[in-house]
């Protein structure tokens, strides 16, 4: 097994029961997860992103012991996580974002100290760790601070410390950047940045911000429908979700929609300037030419895609594509 | 078995770790601690005080006097209270599972079970066992007891097999919460409706409710079987002597189905999520 994190062909079927009737009630399966296969090398910092419902939560609970997979083969640090959950637990980390583990009436100090006995770490490690959280996520004048007082950005980053006193070798992140200030999240992907590259923690990463991901994760895989859809880097995932590169152009004068160019559309005008949609994956160079061999060219710039519709574009079924897809590629 | 026994220890240990750190935080508010103790033990007075009321009008209540009904009082609050107080909060374990909050639970090195009873540990339940050690005191200064070994021993052998066996009906409740959203008002009718029935004699009830207490949940172990020993009183439903000792046989007997109910429910939740 070459992996630190093996999943081979797993699957997590629900039976859902719906009130169908007074009395009636229709079982029918969901298939959460079906059928996902991946591995993530030691040391790596993973992007996992889906829509609602596409089975991120449940593949992270899978990979935590909670829930039991219903067919497949998965590991995590060579162990077995819903028959070993209890071992595996000290280690690995979880921050759920919306979840917060730390005492709410207590100073934040209180939290780490249960932590440090739950999971009995020796005091010397327990100190550095603390103390190295401390400094990264600047947490130095709220250790004596009740929980409660906490603004979210803040308790954000007292989870991610709770969850990293036990030296894990996996962090797991639900969200964890979900409606932080902008500072907060400088802060949070720098401290992950900085733990992954000095610690050599694994980490896997669902996220909503695909800053997070641009900004920490050289590989990012996609999940839908319960299926892994992309694997790889951040561009490989424009080639697949057939995104488009935005050419504006500013001409001399109002002129009609620019016709007559191979593979390119107009999506909007706005008096001489206009907007012209073409495949990301085409450079855009010969475009240009053509376009200023037909046209008074005055001046120009190129949009890369959003990522959010990129992905956004994945999910979409059928693909939105008013456009044939020879004409596009000619 | 040596896993086992280390997995409980290691369970207790993270119980005495979990309620520390809610006694803690309940000693954050002091002021609302002390008023909320107050109330709980004046809320589990007035149960006291409706028997005193009854027997302002007649002498004996099915027979029984006064100290003797304080003496049943006295012992099912007493257990119930320690239940209560050690376990009382498993009931919450449902909105736990609705919330999700469960999960962050199951990622810990420890036990769940643990970390499930400790939840919200409510240092105000002591309210409910002083009154019932007040009364259990009260009432053994006023019987007229011949006390024999036997009979001195069934009395702090019946406080804690009672408190096991509503112990037990506090984890099994939360088991089922696992399955069904509103579990925990069946639970109640067996633990607060269990206290309540066994405050006053058995003789008041019919024996066909006798003998559901006895011998389907068998809560009459709790401290009807054993006290009518102890008060010289003869079992209506003519139970062998032996049984009047069976109490903690039948403390580890639910502790046991409790606990089976427990994991079965818990393998559940992770098989089917919520």
């Amino acid at each position: 097994m070459d992996g630190f994190i093996e999943l081979d062909r797993v699957e997590k079927v629900f039976d859902v029961r719906r009130r169908a009737g007074l009395l009636r009630r229709e079982r029918h399966q969901v298939r959460a997860v079906d059928g996902i296969s991946f591995s993530v090398p030691r040391g790596e910092m993973v992007g996992y992103i889906g829509p609602n419902g596409a089975g991120k939560s449940t593949t992270i609970k899978m990979l935590t012991g909670i829930l039991t997979p219903s067919g497949g083969r998965l590991r995590v640090a060579g162990v077995d996580p819903s028959r070993d959950r209890t071992r595996l637990a000290r280690r690995i980390g979880v921050v759920f974002g919306q979840r917060t583990t730390l005492w709410w009436d207590l100073p934040l100090r209180d939290s780490y100290g249960l932590v440090r006995r739950m999971y009995r770490i020796p005091d010397a490690r327990y100190r550095a760790n603390l103390e190295r959280c401390v400094e990264l996520l600047d947490l130095g004048k709220l250790l004596e601070v009740p929980v409660r007082q906490l603004s979210l950005g803040q308790r954000m980053r007292g989870d991610i410390a709770a969850a990293l006193l036990h030296d894990p070798d996996v962090l797991y992140l639900d969200e964890p950047t979900i409606g932080l200030d902008v500072i907060s999240k400088a802060k949070v992907r720098e401290f992950l940045r900085e733990v992954n590259a000095t610690q050599g923690t694994t980490v896997l990463l669902t996220t909503h911000d695909l800053t997070d991901i641009e900004q920490l994760c050289r590989r990012v895989m996609v999940i839908d429908h319960g299926r892994l859809v992309h694997d790889g880097d951040l561009e490989g995932l424009h080639a697949v979700g057939e995104s488009e590169r935005t050419l504006v152009i500013d001409l001399e004068r109002e002129l009609p929609p620019v016709t007559g160019i191979p593979g390119v559309r107009v999506v909007r005008t706005e008096g001489p300037r206009q907007w012209l949609a073409f495949a990301a994956t085409r450079s855009a160079a010969p475009l240009v030419a053509a376009v200023a061999e037909r046209y008074p060219l005055v001046d120009l710039s190129v949009r890369e895609p959003d990522i959010e519709d990129v992905i956004a574009r994945m999910y979409a079924e059928p693909k939105p594509y008013a456009v044939p897809h020879d004409e596009r590629t000619s | 078995m040596a896993d086992a026994l280390s997995r409980a220890a290691e369970g207790l240990r993270a119980y005495g770790l979990i309620v520390a750190m809610w006694v803690r935080s309940t000693m954050a508010y002091r002021a609302s601690f002390l008023m909320m103790a107050a109330g709980n033990f004046a809320a589990t007075a007035l149960d006291f005080v409706a028997i005193l009321i009854m027997f302002s009008h007649v002498r004996t209540l099915g027979g029984f006097s006064l100290p003797e009904v304080a003496f049943l009082y006295g012992t099912t609050s007493t257990s119930f209270g320690l239940a209560d107080l050690l376990l009382g909060n498993m009931d919450k374990v449902g909105r736990r599972v609705r919330d999700g909050t469960l999960d962050t639970l199951l990622v810990r090195p420890v036990p769940v079970l643990a970390q499930v009873a400790a939840d919200r540990f409510a240092l105000r339940r002591l309210g409910r066992i002083s009154q019932g050690v007040l009364l259990l005191g009260w009432s053994l200064m006023r019987l007229d007891i011949h006390w024999t070994p036997v009979r001195l021993l069934l009395v702090p052998l019946m406080l804690v097999s009672g408190a096991a066996i509503f112990g037990a009906v506090f984890v099994a409740g939360a088991a089922f919460q696992f399955k069904a959203d509103d579990a925990a008002e069946v639970q109640n009718a067996f633990t607060y409706g269990g206290t309540t029935l066994l405050q006053y004699p058995p003789t008041l009830f019919a024996t066909d409710l006798v003998r559901g207490v006895t011998f389907v949940v068998p809560i009459a172990f709790v401290n009807w079987v054993p006290a009518l020993r102890v008060l010289g009183r003869e079992n209506p439903l003519g139970l062998p002597p032996w049984a009047d000792f069976a109490s903690p046989l039948v403390a580890v007997v639910c502790c046991a189905l409790a606990g089976l109910a427990w994991r079965a429910g818990l393998r559940s939740y992770r098989s089917t999520g919520s």
